[in-house]
């Protein structure tokens, strides 16, 4: 059906897809969590706050399972050397995503302030401390992280995680933190009234111009202050998956230059910078959805830009460039990636389709008034 | 090649983290039916008492699920913290089935699990009963493929080596998918999970009709528990797992362990009923033997003998010796030696290459191992028996208790007396814990039986874990200790506060406990 090198980038753009799903729907998921102890003041406002995501966090949610699974499937060694390299990280993204169906399910179940309060900031907490996480690995994406592979191919990490924590990896958490939760404060817009919503408006209208700057910020710095590794000699595009079987030197031609030589690729950063610039100008004012939808792009933007400036490289190895896996020697083999691609292209429009559903059916304002009709169904 | 603390760390924090999800999955799996069920009788009879029951079990069945949803990140994590080599050589045939289960089950489950509970009035009756039903079916699709991944994992078949990329790589999906270990495993665990449904919601039932609270409320819940329970507790047993045994080499070695069967008996094989296995001397001590019986469960057959342990041993000794010289001509190849020869060689022994990969764990180059070195790979592959023999044995009883308490509590049911049988009522309380027990001791004979292995035959436990430290992994362990003791007494809180609240917690002003109770 398609050929092995057709077939990687196939998954090269179906991972791209499966991580912007979850970073817009799992990002204004957060973004709220956020904001819920803050824009909430009683319990019956954040009663309403946690209600707008109530219906949908979960399935939201399954987004980074999937993404975790499609990336074992289609680049077990990026899989096992991330997530075990990064161990300590990896950890308290789990832990702190253990706070969310707890939290969720059984905070409203007991009348107790002091224990609904707690579950608040439990909220919190599994709502902030991931994209400040995420944030810093994919600074570190850019950065390169300090592995090594050994001629059986098993990884090793010379890091710790306190190294993970450069300036700009933290920067890169902070704008993670700002876009999720610039991102929820629209979504929360969207779908509230009254007080919540005016609440949403004035921390829209300061969340907005933080966000620009941020990303414009880390936009600068990758392409001035650090080093792009480039592939000098590789075996063929179509060649059997083994990362070693090329050479890497660590500092190339930068990351500049690399956008330079695929113009089209700009389109991401411009994409995500004015995205987010029409989100927060149409976001102070009366529009709900589109000012939304600005958000979107300006997220979908943000991710084409980590992808496309990182291509081919998948993990960059700052130690031992050669190391470095790209889509075109990490990948799972060539039925594997066929197998894989059948599944997707059958199960991918049916979950849109009964996602779309699901919205279309819990779909409208929340109000105190509607928690109070049914107060002892909903979270 | 790692340190003994780091395989025994990740082995016991991967295990002890599985079982906890386990204590979640299977109720999951039978609440779903059965809700599917109790709202299916309300659709059809339109009994407002069967909606009421849908809400209120449900509500119970949403406590757990929040529990089983955190738990199971742990695990989707895990194989790439913990088990990073392992990802990288099984992950061509692994990683698929657990992108399938998410596609095809975890989005169904967690989208509509929302509906469920709030969908009640946005929602036609019908339109509910099918987001209940895609509920349920989308929990046993996800046991389905989780699974065959396992199944796999004792049974590695549609798969083979490639020395090129130096991990395994999948040659027929159909292979995987249809492996007979992962088929039977499903229908066991499945029904198991079922089986666990019924006995909580039974056993919870029969808590009000002893204190006299929610009669019709709870005697239809009871009915609907029997019934089921009684149908899933047959099919457990059954269609249990032993068919898969035939199979594979690594799994007569289980069931040879798990038979403390350490001599190769003339067929029929007797069954051990009791006795105390000393690994030492490899011998039962105060064996009680039931004659024919043992062949009967291994082989389907009185004429086919069961292998003991002894023998076995001497076969994998044989294999680590081919798998030497496996790993003698990947070494060849590997350094550029293409040559038909060396490839043909390679192709004639690569089935043993595992084997050799036990010796890694006494000499780093393998090809240079000395007979000591041999022997002890050998004796590695047969696991240790007394821990299998009890687990199995317990399993094995609670299912036969099960059996009793659901084939009376159906009897009774049928000739409608079963109120007045307060020593079953009693008994069906006391047994809520035993579908648990039996399905952890499961887990842990069908895990701990593949030692030394992660996959059977192919890849040995020692070598699949990640280049972590210690310390890296007392700081995970410390951290799981903490989060689920405090979300484990949370949910046991939560779940004995509303089972004791019962169907007034739903607020409808039809039962007890509320001021103008008036159905009683
Ligand atoms: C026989 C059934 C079974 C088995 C052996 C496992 N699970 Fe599980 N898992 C389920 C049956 C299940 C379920 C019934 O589908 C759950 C439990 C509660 C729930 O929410 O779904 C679930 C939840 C669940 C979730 C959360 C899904 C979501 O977000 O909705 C994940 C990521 C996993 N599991 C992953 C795993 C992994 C990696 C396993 C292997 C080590 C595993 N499970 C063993
Ligand atoms: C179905 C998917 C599952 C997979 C893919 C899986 C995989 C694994 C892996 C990789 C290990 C560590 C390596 C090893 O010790 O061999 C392990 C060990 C273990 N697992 Fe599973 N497991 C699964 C389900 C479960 C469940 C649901 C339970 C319990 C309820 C369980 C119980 C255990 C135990 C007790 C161990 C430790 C055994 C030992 O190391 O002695 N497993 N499993
Ligand atoms: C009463 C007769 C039973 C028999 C003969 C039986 C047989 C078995 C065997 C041989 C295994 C090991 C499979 C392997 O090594 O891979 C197993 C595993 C298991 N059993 Fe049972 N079992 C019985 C009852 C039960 C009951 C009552 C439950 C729970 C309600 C249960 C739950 C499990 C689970 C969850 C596993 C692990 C998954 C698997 O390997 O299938 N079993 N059973």
């Amino acid at each position: 059906m398609f050929d092995y090198e057709t077939i990687r980038v196939i998954w090269w753009i179906f991972i791209g897809v499966v991580a912007i799903a979850f970073a817009l729907t799992e990002g204004f998921d957060f973004g709220v969590s956020t904001l819920l102890p803050f824009i909430g003041k009683t319990d019956i406002e954040r009663r309403v706050i946690i209600n707008t995501v109530g219906a949908t966090w979960e399935g939201n949610q399954t987004w980074l399972v999937l993404l975790g699974g499609a990336i074992f499937a289609v680049w077990p060694p990026v899989y096992a050397t991330l997530f075990s390299g990064l161990y300590v990280a990896m950890l308290l993204v789990l832990f702190a995503l253990f706070f969310r169906p707890a939290g969720f399910d059984y905070r409203s179940k007991l009348d107790n302030p002091t224990w609904r309060n707690a579950w608040d900031w439990a909220l919190f907490l599994g709502g902030t401390l991931p994209p400040i996480l995420l944030g810093v690995l994919v600074g570190n994406l850019i950065l390169g992280l300090p592995f090594h592979l050994d001629s059986d191919l098993r990884s090793f990490y010379d890091g710790s995680f306190f190294a993970l924590l450069s300036p700009f990896a933290l920067l890169c958490g902070v704008t993670g933190l700002l876009l999720t939760t610039f991102h929820g404060a629209l979504f929360l817009k969207w779908r509230s009234e009254d007080v919540i919503y005016d609440r949403a408006v004035s921390v829209l209208g300061v969340l907005g111009p933080m966000l620009i700057v941020a990303l414009a910020a880390v936009m600068l710095w990758v392409f001035n202050g650090i080093d792009r590794p480039e592939i000098t000699v590789m075996a063929s595009t179509s060649a059997p998956s083994n990362p070693l079987h090329k050479t890497v030197i660590g500092n190339g031609a930068g990351w500049l230059q690399h956008f330079m030589q695929y113009p089209w690729m700009w389109l991401a950063p411009i994409v995500a910078l004015g995205g987010f610039t029409m989100a927060w100008l149409l976001g102070k004012g009366q529009s709900r959805m589109v000012a939304f939808m600005f958000s979107c792009l300006g997220v979908v933007g943000t991710a084409l830009s980590v992808g496309f400036a990182l291509f081919p490289f998948l993990l960059i190895s700052s130690t031992n460039p050669g190391s470095s896996l790209t889509l075109w020697d990490a990948s799972s083999s060539h039925s594997t990636l066929l197998l894989s691609f059948w599944i997707t292209v059958i199960f991918l429009p049916i979950v849109l389709l009964y996602t779309r559903f699901v919205y279309r059916i819990i779909w409208g304002s929340i109000t105190e008034a509607t928690v109070l009709k049914d107060s002892h169904t909903l979270y | 090649m790692f340190g003994d603390d780091i395989v025994m760390l990740s082995r016991m924090q991967f295990g002890l983290t599985a079982l906890y999800h386990f204590l979640f999955v299977p109720l999951t799996l039978g609440m779903t039916f059965i809700l599917g069920i109790m709202e299916s009788v309300y659709v059809m009879t339109g009994k407002e008492v069967y909606k009421d029951m849908t809400k209120f079990w449900g509500k119970l069945f949403g406590i757990n699920f929040a529990m089983g949803v955190t738990t199971g990140l742990t695990l989707e994590f895990q194989f790439g913290t913990n088990w990073a080599y392992y990802s990288h050589y099984v992950g061509d045939i692994f990683g698929p089935l657990l992108a399938a289960e998410g596609w095809m089950a975890f989005f169904l489950e967690s989208t509509f699990v929302g509906l469920f509970f709030f969908g009640w009035d946005k929602l036609s009756k019908v339109q509910h009963l099918g987001v209940t039903w895609l509920l349920a079916v989308g929990t046993s699709l996800s046991a389905l493929w989780i699974l065959i991944a396992n199944g796999w994992m004792q049974y590695p078949v549609g798969a083979e080596f490639n020395y090129e990329t130096l991990r395994m790589e999948m040659t027929s999906f159909a292979d995987v998918f249809f492996n007979p270990v992962a088929q039977v495993k499903f229908v066991h665990t499945v029904a198991a999970g079922y089986v666990t449904g019924s006995m909580f919601v039974l056993g919870i039932s029969s808590w009000y009709l002893l204190n006299k609270r929610d009669i019709g409320f709870a005697r239809r819940s009871f009915s609907i528990a029997s019934a089921f329970g009684l149908a899933s507790i047959l099919s457990v047993i059954i269609l249990g797992d032993e068919s898969g045994y035939t199979e594979g080499e690594t799994q007569k070695l289980k069931l040879a362990a798990i038979e403390a069967e350490w001599e190769t008996e003339a067929a029929p094989a007797g069954f051990t009923l009791f006795g105390f296995p000393d690994q030492v001397n490899e011998r039962t001590n105060y064996a009680i033997k039931i004659p024919y019986v043992l062949g009967l469960i291994a082989t389907r057959s009185i004429d086919e003998e069961v292998k003991g342990l002894k023998e076995l041993r001497i076969e994998s000794k044989q294999r680590v010796k081919n798998g030497m010289l496996a790993y003698a001509e990947l070494q060849k190849l590997r350094a550029g030696d293409l040559s038909d020869v060396t490839k043909q060689a390679f192709e004639e022994h690569k089935e043993d290459l595992g084997y050799g990969l036990l010796l890694k764990k006494y000499t780093e180059n393998v090809v240079d191992a000395d007979a000591a070195m041999i022997n002890k790979a050998a004796n590695d592959t047969v696991p240790k028996v007394a821990p299998l023999f009890w687990t199995f044995r317990v399993m094995v009883a609670c299912g036969f208790t099960m059996l009793f308490i659901f084939a009376m509590t159906f009897y009774y049911c049928a000739t409608r007396v079963a109120d007045q049988k307060r020593w079953l009522l009693r008994l069906a309380v006391w047994g809520i814990p035993l579908p648990w027990i039996a399905a952890e001791t499961g887990w842990f004979v069908a895990e701990f039986g593949r030692q030394p292995w992660t996959i059977s035959g192919i890849l040995p436990t020692h070598m699949s874990v990640s280049s972590l430290s210690a310390e890296q992994l007392w700081f995970s362990i410390g951290g799981f200790i903490l989060f689920y003791t405090v979300l484990l007494i949370i949910e046991l809180y939560l779940m004995l506060k509303y089972v004791r609240l019962g169907p007034s917690s739903l607020h409808t002003g039809r039962y007890c406990f509320e001021q103008n109770a008036t159905a009683h």
